[in-house]
């Protein structure tokens, strides 16, 4: 059985409640059914992707979650296009992880992340679609006694010229459904496209402006009890004891239960009963080995890694210590970064019911196998007895990816309340104290110029913390973590740096505090592109240079890097007079498979406030897939950057975050948002993510303008702190 | 027990008055597209009018609003999602995940109602909800179109 998403949101079907009124002993259970094929209700299954109607309604299923990136419209497109439907007739709908394993994985990775929902899938969606349309036109073909090659579609119409005969989709969608699969399925030339490639509005937006979108904050289920929860604020740490007898009598209290070894859970009849009682609930924690650690201790264990000597190299051209060591000229500087939240404006939450028959969780997540895998190792119930359903995501950013923990808290409290459903919603608070938060990192950069100011040489050492390392340390080989080097690599999609330097050393010396790091929208491009591109503007000015030319003259053997930052410097009219008091920043990077550039003009009053008047931003991703859409991922990108670049920072003390809301984890508002320009370059033959790339030249852009406007180099954000008053 | 005016329907509703309204309004009147982001009234997720005014409801507890005043959430902003705010979102696809949406329409629709022509500056200082998503340029774009329009205002 899938659930739909578009339009309605995500809300049991009749048949679900059926199911669930149906089963023994009260309680509620909701059927799962396998999609069987050819007799489903509303219409049959072309192939796994795709349902057409008797009306024509076309459903499109899509594995990748929504969260507000535009997936389910931009995917849709993909498979509308190959399928020749009409447009305004399609929806979107999950399949769920326990049917894409009883269905060998027919519908793919699940994983959200990374901007992999397009560029990792377009071929096979585009198969799925151009397939279905293939049986449909064969249907038609068969019902004519004619040959398929005769006939066309268009708009969910199928037409036999010669015989001047026409059916629709849904006429012939049941015994399309009969046919066997084609095995040679041709796709369109992308210049042909007609629904892929234009700028077309969301296919999800009207139920978010009335109120009516289910959220997982806004699932319910008959009989459900919710539950707030609370983990020893200081990572690694444990309960010692609770004292569950002062608060049982409050109101609405059902249980006081511990959750695992770190955590204490009030399950009650309302989320505000539950979170008042956890708030009264006396809690004694064993805050274990981490209590000491401070913002300090960890930085101070970062900055011995700037000169250790064991590294780890991730991109090496001749020889860059050597170079250093007989340079005419030698710059350094030293950066860092600190330790973000990914602050989802829908905090972490799900819906979990177990029963020894069977465990199932309705959540918002990034990755709906990896919640699946997080519900079965919470329940103990076989596999085939669990199941995860998707709800689109208040925010995701890679908070709700490869870490399910709050999946795993849910079902641990439903295991002990066996047949009565409970949601499971954090507080902001715990949030803010739970994230998994974007590593932190110093890194110490050391250029080389020899006597006619040519640079010769480039070190890039990176001290600090391993998100791979963090997550799925089965995958550090060698002490190595490959996306440490997020857009410095020598090479490959994932992000390869820009510039031909003679002798580069980028190496890391991985230090890895307490603190959970994940992927945070942006990665480890965000930090790796403010200190490249930081430095680079640093070299150019100490070399005499303007940054644009000294960027353009190591970027000869890499195009397409500067395809981007070409197409930003123009639009922007770098070069060109400004307004009194405004200048500019340049940047560029490449990562999440796209070539991206960006230009911030801003001016800073005597009194040090910044004010970013307008970004122009570049992005060359090959093919672009809704143009609209990507313009609102480049803005968004922006808010998201320089929330990060002006404000965002998490701090330690005594082995536990400081900051605990927006009061003190400060976003960017409106107030602050600049003018975005976006510059969408698509130059062919291969297919770059979106969501994120933009991210990483927000920061940077944005710095080499304030050293325009005041001579101060900021290496340290967020930029609260710095003190901007011309030097 | 508190008697509240929702959407033009008087409400009897039992809860602990130091319930936030926010909680009542989610909880006990079942209307959830007043969302809870923050539960200090920094985000804005939860704003609904009062008396036309546009509020926090996540830092209000419900013993202080009488039974006389009119709570309006994004559920009774129109019957059928054809308020200008709503309909101005819809052309300039505003939302991104939407989970903000329904606190920025509402705080949209109270600037509009007491300021219809505002410029940058007014929705600078008067927007202050918090979007993760980033869609604050769409946000003022389309706050903008409903005030060319004219369609809101006093009277």
């Amino acid at each position: 059985m899938t659930v739909s998403t578009t339009s309605r949101g995500f809300r049991p079907s009749r048949r679900q409640m059926l199911a669930g009124s149906a089963a023994a002993a009260g309680a509620f259970t909701f059927g799962f059914t396998i999609p069987a094929g050819a007799q489903q209700v509303g219409g049959p299954e072309i192939n796994a992707w795709v349902v057409v109607h008797p009306d024509d309604k076309v459903v499109i299923r899509i594995a990748r979650s929504e969260m507000g990136q535009g997936t389910l419209t931009g995917l849709a497109q993909l498979v509308a296009e190959e399928l020749n439907c009409d447009w305004a007739k399609v929806t979107t709908e999950y399949p769920t992880p326990g049917q894409n394993i009883a269905r060998n994985r027919v519908w793919g990775n699940f994983s959200t992340g990374g901007s992999r929902g397009i560029r990792e899938s377009h071929d096979y969606v585009r198969k799925g679609g151009a397939a279905a349309g293939m049986m449909l036109i064969q249907a038609a073909a068969n019902e004519w006694k004619v040959p398929a090659a005769e006939c066309v579609a268009e708009k969910s119409v199928i037409t036999h010229k010669a015989s001047s005969r026409s059916i629709r989709y849904g006429q012939v969608a049941l015994a399309a459904a009969k046919l066997e699969a084609p095995k040679d399925v041709p796709l369109k030339d992308p210049k042909d496209w007609t629904i892929a490639g234009k700028p077309l509005l969301r296919l999800d937006t009207v139920d978010k402006t009335n109120g009516k979108k289910i959220y997982g904050m806004d699932f319910k289920l008959p009989g459900m009890l919710n539950a707030a929860i609370k983990d020893c604020p200081v990572f690694g740490g444990k309960v010692k004891s609770f004292d569950a007898a002062k608060v049982k009598d409050m109101p609405g209290v059902k249980h006081v239960l511990p959750v695992g070894e770190s955590a204490v859970t009030v399950v009650a009849e309302t989320w505000w009963q539950a979170k008042t009682a956890l708030d009264a609930l006396p809690i004694e924690w064993d805050e274990g080995p981490n209590a000491e650690v401070t913002s300090e201790s960890i930085a101070a264990w970062l900055k011995e890694g700037l000169d250790a000597p064991q590294a780890v190299v991730g991109n090496q051209v001749g020889d860059a210590k050597a170079a250093i060591a007989s340079a005419a000229r030698v710059v350094e500087a030293v950066y860092s970064y600190p330790f973000q939240n990914h602050a989802c404006m829908e905090v972490m939450n799900a819906t979990a019911l177990y029963t020894p028959e069977k465990c199932e969780v309705w959540t918002p997540t990034q990755n709906g196998e990896a919640a699946l895998a997080a519900c079965a190792e919470a329940s103990g119930l076989p596999l085939a007895k669990n199941e995860a359903y998707k709800i689109d995501l208040g925010g995701g950013f890679g908070r709700r990816g490869a870490v399910q923990d709050w999946v795993r808290q849910v079902v641990t409290i439903a295991k002990q309340i066996p047949g009565t459903p409970v949601k499971l919603i954090w507080s902001r608070e715990e949030d803010m104290l739970h994230g998994r938060y974007h590593p932190i990192t110093q890194c110490k950069l050391t250029g080389a110029f020899d006597k006619d100011n040519n640079l010769t040489g480039l070190h890039m050492r990176i001290s600090g913390q391993s998100i791979v390392a963090g997550i799925f340390p089965q995958n550090i080989q060698n002490g190595r973590d490959p996306a440490v080097f997020q857009g410095l690599n020598p090479s490959g999609p994932e992000g390869s740096i820009g510039y031909g330097i003679p002798n580069l050393l980028i190496d890391h010396a991985m230090r890895n505090p307490h603190v959970p790091p994940g992927f945070w929208r942006g990665v480890n491009l965000n930090q790796n592109t403010i200190y490249l591109e930081s430095f680079i503007d640093e070299l150019a000015h100490a070399a005499g240079k303007d940054p644009l030319e000294f960027r353009r003259g190591l970027m000869k053997n890499h195009p397409k890097h500067l395809g981007a930052l070409n197409a930003a410097a123009e639009r922007a009219g770098w070069g060109k007079p400004l307004p009194e008091g405004v200048f500019r920043g340049i940047c560029q990077t490449m990562g999440f498979g796209s070539y991206v550039a960006a230009v911030a003009e801003v001016s800073v009053n005597p009194e040090g406030k910044l004010t970013i008047h307008r970004i122009v931003a570049a992005t060359d991703p090959g093919h672009a897939v809704n143009p609209a859409q990507i313009e609102r991922q480049v803005e968004g990108s922006f808010v998201y950057g320089l929330s990060a670049a002006l404000y965002g920072e998490i701090t330690i003390k005594g082995g536990r975050v400081e900051q605990e809301n927006f009061d003190t984890y400060e976003v960017m508002r409106l107030e602050a948002m600049p003018k975005v320009e976006t510059v969408i370059v698509p130059s062919g033959g291969f297919w770059g993510g979106v969501g994120e790339p933009t991210i990483a030249v927000a920061a940077p852009a944005v710095l080499n303008a304030i050293f325009a406007a005041t001579g101060k180099r900021i290496r340290s954000l967020p930029l609260k702190h710095a003190d901007l008053r011309k030097a | 027990m508190a008697k509240l005016n929702v959407n033009g329907q008087a409400l009897d509703v039992t809860v602990d008055g130091d319930t936030p309204l926010l909680w009542v309004i989610r909880e006990q009147i079942g209307l959830t597209g007043t969302k809870y982001g923050c539960g200090v009234a920094q985000c804005g997720a939860c704003t609904v009018h009062i008396d036309g005014v546009a509020t926090r409801s996540c830092s209000l507890p419900v013993s202080a609003v009488t039974a006389e005043q009119r709570i309006v959430t994004i559920e009774g902003l129109s019957p059928d999602g054809s308020h200008p705010v709503q309909q101005a979102w819809i052309k300039h696809d505003v939302p991104q995940c939407g989970f903000c949406q329904s606190g920025m329409i509402m705080a949209a629709a109270a600037l509009l109602q007491s300021n219809p022509k505002p410029t940058e500056a007014d929705i600078a200082s008067e927007m202050t909800n918090i979007c993760r998503c980033g869609t604050y340029v769409r946000v003022k774009a389309a706050i903008l179109d409903v005030a060319s329009g004219g369609q809101l205002g006093r009277g």
